[in-house]
């Protein structure tokens, strides 16, 4: 949420920090979680995997939330990510 | 890649999965998958015990679930899904019966069985994935295939109109009906473990992208294309007449629950009629 002055009493909100991980060798490259990944942390990769499909890699780690909706959304049980909370801690906070 | 030498937990689904069929038979960009995922995903959230659960499916590409789900599951004949659950769910009525099968299955070659199923009013959950065709046998018309949409036997655009599946469902008789697409997987997540907590027939229908068949004979894009239809297209409409909730590809494709009622189970009569039981005896039994 965006304001034009921040509140003194505004808390500070805890972002969930979340690890990606891929297991290529599922995949069948249908870019169902590149394209709804809410904060853009995937991207399709030049490689290609057994079967021959390109699987996506992650481009932008930092950026996961851990909100799982790739891990749902893939149809392939290819994908899913971690939570990083309690290895970065205070860092998370914004 | 070599500095990795941690333990990763595995995919969370694996507890359910039949790892050693992995990767599925589902084409690229196919949503049953999805749906699979959002199945077991219930199953996880509800905490069921894995063995009082059987699913039951039919022929066609859904009915590959039960293959893969690792709980006691048949495969039944074409259309039969429905039949053999109904006899599973009366030899145990204690355990959860699911039904998984695709819309040419449940509608058409199994139609008689579903709309008496859901007359009767037998303790089951019914999942229907709705790909518009019969994907597995080459992608023929279906009674789910919209007007004018081209498939292999009609090659010059369907002449009929389609079911509406969720007003049959809720006029025989169903009490919970619901519609989703693939692209809604958390509501439909929730919506699975809400009919699997209820007592009756209930009947959720799932959208979901075919892109190598019908997608692809109708122009349709991949599948990426078809989730940005649902996403673009698809309005969430709780609570009204399923007689009004239509499938329009060009226009609005109404989601949501649908029907949410109460009807004593077909084995509630069972035990009080042919049975002449009382409520009281009822309890005595499951205390035994």
């Amino acid at each position: 949420m965006r304001f034009w002055r921040r509140p003194l009493d505004m808390p500070p909100v805890k972002l969930s920090r979340g690890e990606v991980i891929i297991l290529p060798e599922r995949c069948k490259g249908c870019g169902f979680c590149i394209a709804y990944c809410p904060r853009g942390v995937l991207a399709l990769s030049e490689e290609f995997n057994k079967k021959g499909y390109h699987p996506p890699y992650v481009k932008e780690a930092d950026k996961c939330v851990n909100c799982h909706f790739c891990e749902i959304i893939c149809p392939e049980f290819a994908i899913y990510s971690i939570n990083l909370f309690e290895k970065e801690g205070e860092k998370a906070g914004a | 890649m070599r500095g990795k030498k941690r333990e990763l937990p595995g995919h969370p689904m694996d507890r359910l999965l039949r790892v050693d069929r992995i990767p599925h038979i589902w084409c690229s960009g196919c949503g049953i998958g999805t749906i699979f995922g959002g199945v077991l995903a219930a199953i996880q959230k509800l905490d069921i015990d894995l063995n009082k659960l059987a699913m039951v499916s039919g022929i066609g590409c859904t009915g590959r679930m039960a293959g893969y789900i690792k709980v006691d599951s048949f495969h039944t004949t074409h259309g039969r899904a429905i039949p053999f659950a109904t006899g599973l769910k009366l030899a145990r009525p204690d355990i959860k019966v699911i039904v998984a099968s695709g819309d040419g299955d449940l509608f058409a070659i199994g139609g008689n069985h579903l709309i008496h199923a859901a007359r009767r009013n037998i303790d089951m959950t019914v999942i229907c994935v709705n790909n518009l065709n019969y994907g597995m046998t080459g992608g023929q018309q279906a009674p789910s295939t919209p007007l004018g949409f081209k498939t292999t036997t009609t090659p010059e655009g369907s002449p009929e109109e389609p079911f509406n599946f969720c007003y049959l469902a809720a006029a025989c008789g169903a009490v919970y009906v619901a519609r989703w697409t693939a692209l809604h997987i958390r509501l439909l997540t929730n919506s699975i473990a809400e009919a699997l907590q209820k007592k009756g027939f209930t009947f959720i229908e799932i959208l979901c992208p075919c892109p190598s068949v019908f997608g692809r004979r109708n122009k349709m894009g991949n599948a990426l294309e078809t989730l940005k239809l649902y996403h673009d297209r698809s309005v969430i409409k709780n609570e009204i007449d399923p007689k009004e909730a239509g499938i329009d590809l060009f226009g609005e494709i109404v989601v949501g629950k649908f029907v949410d009622r109460e009807r004593p189970t077909f084995i509630d009569y069972y035990r009080s009629i042919v049975c002449h039981e009382t409520p009281e005896d009822n309890v005595i039994r499951i205390a035994r």
